[in-house]
């Protein structure tokens, strides 16, 4: 269970003469639930973008499942998930056309798609959904099938970047425990949120502050170490200080 | 200063406003509190009289919202959900545009947005566009109060902001209210309910309850525990299982639950500890707003 899905060293990420990312070095185990926090403006999409292959790095080495994202995105896009809160599904297709397109962009046959967009729509109990537009679904149960969707390739590692914002309590909750149950198979998640109460949910967490991580540990150890009763404590504490 | 009586609005058959009503106060900091979907940037859009309820009625500063609109709308400031500044505009340019269409100066009210204008000062020869999120929010709040109203709308001004700018979103609200300025804003954050002086807790457009956040509080009908045990997730399960247990939330690093009928404590520990939770502790705690919210609530869309 040791084994890292992400690798990152000495990772420097420039815009101009800005250090977004500044000397980040961390690992994340494979089955692991890492909570990425941090202020707005901190660098974490940053990371996130360079991670998933999206955004070439300035210097450093970051290998993702076993590939390096410089030399072998290719391969590291075919095993990673990817999900946000601003954009996760297309609104104007339905729920079934979005798995099939998802399925046809990861290269999954056309049974394949079948049985799983069966199964998945089945554990969601979402089959009364199937042929509804995406844009008439509340938010709560749209990112749950956007977070189906985001596994259906069977990751390794999904990201998910803000994927409770703006979701009521309730759906909230119900989000969470699949993310457990995603991690109890071996899938590693890594996330980001805003709500605090969340970040206590993570087996780790990393606090990133002005383009480095200032803090990295389990939620109890941090709150232990620093001195405060909760994660929002702590955040507000190690952002402000 | 507000009074909406029975207001409803729907799209297509699709109720967003199911006959609400309420009353604001003056100067008062009053929340609405609710998910996406739950009517909340409707009903906004209905206060500042950018949208028609098909019936019901309102009255804002004694104004009708339909008929007054006009007189209304140079009282009013209002801070929409999505970023609606011109982006290709400066800071400042933005600032004095809306002065200007306010029939006012930035000079005139420099006063009212001084402690937030300050912040972003140093930048405003930069397009808004360019701004970072906490800074965006502010230049917004700045420009809604530049034609000094007496009542501002601010629809979800904290949504996606890190926890410590929110802190200090909501600290300089508490400094505007002194200004005998009207504040209503909506959250998703259930945790900033307690900043305000009353809130409504909406949830599928209807208004569940309106009260003070320790009042609302106070209303949870029951007993609540908190529990706690390494293994997370496995607790979740074991307690779902065990049929005397009404609900399970987790919540942060413990799992709140509520009994049946019966506090049974004592059982819940040995059926724990049989199950091989033998590490769980069981505390009685006082609910909080989203306790609250999550008992009043019935879970939307399922």
């Amino acid at each position: 269970m040791n084994e890292n899905v992400v690798e990152v060293e000495n990772l420097v990420k420039k815009f101009g003469s800005f250090i977004a990312n500044d000397n980040l070095s961390f690992e994340v185990k494979r089955g692991e639930i890492f909570g990425f926090l941090g202020a707005n403006g901190a660098g974490k999409t940053t990371t996130i973008r360079i991670l998933v292959g999206l955004s070439p790095l300035t210097s450093g080495k970051v290998s993702v499942a076993g590939f390096d994202v410089t030399k072998q995105a290719e391969q590291v896009k075919k095993r990673i998930g990817y999900m946000c809160q601003k954009f996760s599904l297309y609104e104007d297709l339905t729920a079934e056309e979005n798995i099939r397109l998802y399925g046809g962009i990861y290269g999954l046959s056309k049974r394949e798609i079948l049985q799983r967009s069966d199964s998945l729509l089945n554990r969601l109990k979402f089959e009364q959904y199937r042929k509804r537009l995406i844009g008439d679904l509340p938010p709560g149960m749209r990112q749950k099938l956007a977070f189906s969707v985001a596994l259906l390739h069977n990751p390794e590692i999904v990201f998910l970047d803000e994927p409770t914002g703006g979701v009521d309590p309730f759906t909230r909750r119900q989000f969470w425990e699949m993310i457990y149950e995603t991690a109890s198979k071996g899938v590693t998640l890594f996330v980001t949120t805003h709500y605090m109460d969340e970040a206590e949910y993570c087996d780790r967490i990393s606090i990133m502050d002005e383009g480095k991580i200032v803090a990295l540990d389990t939620p109890s150890e941090l709150k232990k170490r620093y001195k405060t009763k909760t994660v929002e404590d702590l955040f507000v504490k190690i952002a402000r200080g | 200063m507000i009074k909406a009586r029975n207001i409803s609005k729907s799209y297509n058959g699709v109720t967003a406003l199911d006959s609400i009503s309420f009353d604001i106060n003056r100067a008062e900091l009053f929340g609405f509190i609710g998910p996406d979907g739950a009517g909340k940037t409707s009903l906004f859009r209905i206060i500042t009289t950018l949208l028609i309820p098909d019936s019901g009625d309102m009255q804002v500063m004694e104004y009708d919202t339909v008929k007054d609109y006009r007189e209304l709308r140079k009282r009013i400031g209002y801070m929409p959900g999505r970023f609606s500044l011109y982006a290709d505009l400066t800071v400042e340019e933005n600032l004095n545009f809306y002065a200007t269409i306010f029939g006012t100066t930035v000079k005139e009210n420099y006063h009212l947005i001084r402690d937030i204008y300050s912040h972003i000062e140093p930048f405003k020869k930069r397009q808004a566009g360019k701004l970072s999120g906490g800074m965006k929010q502010k230049l917004a709040l700045s420009c809604a109060l530049i034609h000094a109203p007496k009542l501002i709308v601010l629809d979800e001004p904290t949504t996606g902001v890190d926890a410590v700018s929110r802190t200090e979103f909501w600290e300089m609200l508490k400094k505007l209210q002194k200004e005998d300025i009207t504040i209503v804003v909506s959250t998703p954050y259930m945790d900033e309910a307690d900043r305000c002086d009353r809130i409504a807790l909406l949830q599928s457009g209807k208004i569940m309850k309106t009260d003070t956040p320790g009042a609302i509080t106070k209303s949870f009908d029951r007993n609540l525990f908190a529990v706690t045990a390494k293994n997370r997730f496995n607790l979740i399960q074991k307690l779902k299982e065990y049929s005397e247990i009404d609900t399970v939330y987790p919540f942060g690093d413990s799992i709140h639950i509520t009994f049946k009928s019966v506090d049974r404590e004592s059982e819940l520990v040995k059926h724990l500890s049989d199950s091989g939770i033998s590490d769980a502790c069981i505390t009685e705690i006082i609910p909080g707003i989203e306790d609250t919210f999550l008992n009043l609530m019935k879970p939307a869309g399922l």
